[in-house]
């Protein structure tokens, strides 16, 4: 007999699907502005998996969907920190329970029983990933406001070190988001589970 | 309770849920194809995008706060040398005939008569060395020189409390900014970079300087001047880059 339980509350799988489309319409429209001036001469993004078609239509896309991104990961942070979801799902964390999951996990040994509780490795990857938007959103604020904002920009060493630190908080984004779908891809039966939000568990 | 350890389940992935999950990866698959060709041509998307660049304009012109400075640097950082732009390439610039040039002045202005350039080398001068930032993302450090353009606009009766001041230019260039901006005291209307008479390609023989703004938002070469209540647009705005683009 199995029974069916919950996994994920619905303003998380509905803020999560936002959120993917947020982050992809701005990462795809962001790798555009920055082929318009690159960082790193030698290091452009194929124009193929961007989005805008040139620079103008690029910085549309982008301050378009900015607004869909720091709304909704508002909406999201402010219930995971209120309703104690970071919480339960994400704490306790430590550096040694991350390091034997991680390690695990590249030896392809990492148990999965229970899909309603994240291991070490899940919630090292989340906090991080969760980190690294807000990173992006404060340091993309400071691009976007150098003058109006530059206290904040000072921060980070002012306008041409938000660049980097935008790009680099980017970076780390993308890879946590790459080996999150490489992960779904190896236990697929997490993917319903966004949606529905349900979990057949087998006793 | 099924084994589901990684290893395990790796060469042996159900069926059932392979099905499911590729069904639904393509469709996010077909969504990130839609955003890049077709969306982008669409006529409602594209009316999405401008309205959204309208909402920024004003949330941009709410977050101006006209007191705040734009920081300043010692000359020591200046670029050298301080890259040319422009929607021609540096070969293309033109070159304003001293003898000739006028500055003309129109819409809501007290005192129209045209302005010789000495008229303007006569007005008091301040300086500023300033983050010149680029729409592209690239950014650089000049020092400028020039009349502050709040001093102007009162000097020739401008009406204060008119919404744009609009811009044409001697390389066909045409642009646009609010009055506030406008009336900023980092605002100058400039004759020199780097101590020197303007060359051609830093905008001979003036520069609007605005480090409150991105660097298309600072017209060159200017013959012409006119304050009015209608947002006269601008060259790269037009096309659909952002009309306030402040910084």
């Amino acid at each position: 007999m199995s029974q069916t339980i919950r996994v994920h509350p619905a303003l998380v799988r509905i803020t999560h699907w936002i959120n993917a489309l947020a982050v992809l319409m701005m990462v795809a429209s962001g790798w555009r502005i920055y082929n318009a001036s690159p960082l790193f001469e030698s290091f452009t993004f194929p124009e193929a998996l961007t989005l805008g078609g040139w620079l103008a239509g690029a910085l549309q896309w982008h301050f378009a969907a900015m607004w869909l991104l720091a709304v909704n990961g508002l909406v999201y942070v402010v219930y995971g920190l209120f309703s104690g979801h970071f919480r339960r799902k994400l704490l306790p964390i430590s550096p040694r329970a991350v390091l034997h999951d991680v390690s695990q996990a590249l030896r392809g040994e990492l148990a999965h029983e229970d899909l309603a509780v994240y291991n070490a490795a899940q919630r090292a990857a989340y906090l991080v990933l969760i980190l690294s938007l807000i990173l992006l959103v404060i340091s993309g604020l400071a691009i976007w406001k150098p003058v109006q904002l530059q206290e904040l920009a000072a921060l980070m060493g002012g306008y041409e070190g938000a660049r980097f630190l935008h790009f680099f908080a980017m970076s780390l984004m993308v890879l946590i988001v790459v080996v999150h779908v490489v992960m779904v891809a190896l236990v697929p039966r997490t993917f319903p589970t966004m949606i529905t939000g349900r979990l057949r568990r087998s006793p | 309770m099924k084994n589901s350890r990684l290893s395990d389940r790796f060469p042996k992935i159900q069926s059932m849920e392979r099905r499911i999950f590729l069904k639904q990866s393509l469709s996010v698959g077909a969504l990130s194809l839609l955003a890049g060709c077709e969306l982008t041509s669409d006529e409602h998307v594209q009316q999405v995008l401008e309205g959204m660049s309208s909402w920024n304009d004003r949330v941009q012109a709410w977050l101006f706060d006209p007191k705040k400075l734009a920081p300043e640097y010692p000359e020591s950082m200046i670029t050298r040398p301080f890259p040319f732009n422009g929607y021609y390439p540096e070969s293309q610039v033109r070159v304003i005939d001293e003898t000739d040039y006028k500055l003309e002045l129109g819409g809501l202005i007290k005192e129209k008569k045209p302005w010789r350039l000495p008229e303007l080398y006569a007005l008091p001068q301040v300086s500023q060395v300033t983050r010149h930032i680029c729409v592209e993302g690239w950014s650089a450090i000049g020092k400028w020189s020039g009349v502050r353009f709040s001093e102007f606009l009162q000097r020739v009766g401008a009406d204060l409390t008119a919404k744009y001041v609009g811009f044409n230019c001697g390389d066909e260039y045409y642009a646009s900014i609010d009055m506030a901006t406008a009336l900023h005291p980092q605002t100058l209307l400039t004759f020199r970079f780097a101590d020197q008479i303007l060359p051609p390609k830093y905008g001979f023989p003036m520069k609007l300087r605005i480090p409150t703004k991105l660097g298309f938002k600072n017209p060159k070469h200017i013959t012409e001047m006119f304050v009015v209540n209608d947002n006269p647009g601008g060259y790269w705005e037009d096309k659909g880059y952002n009309w306030f683009s402040g910084s």
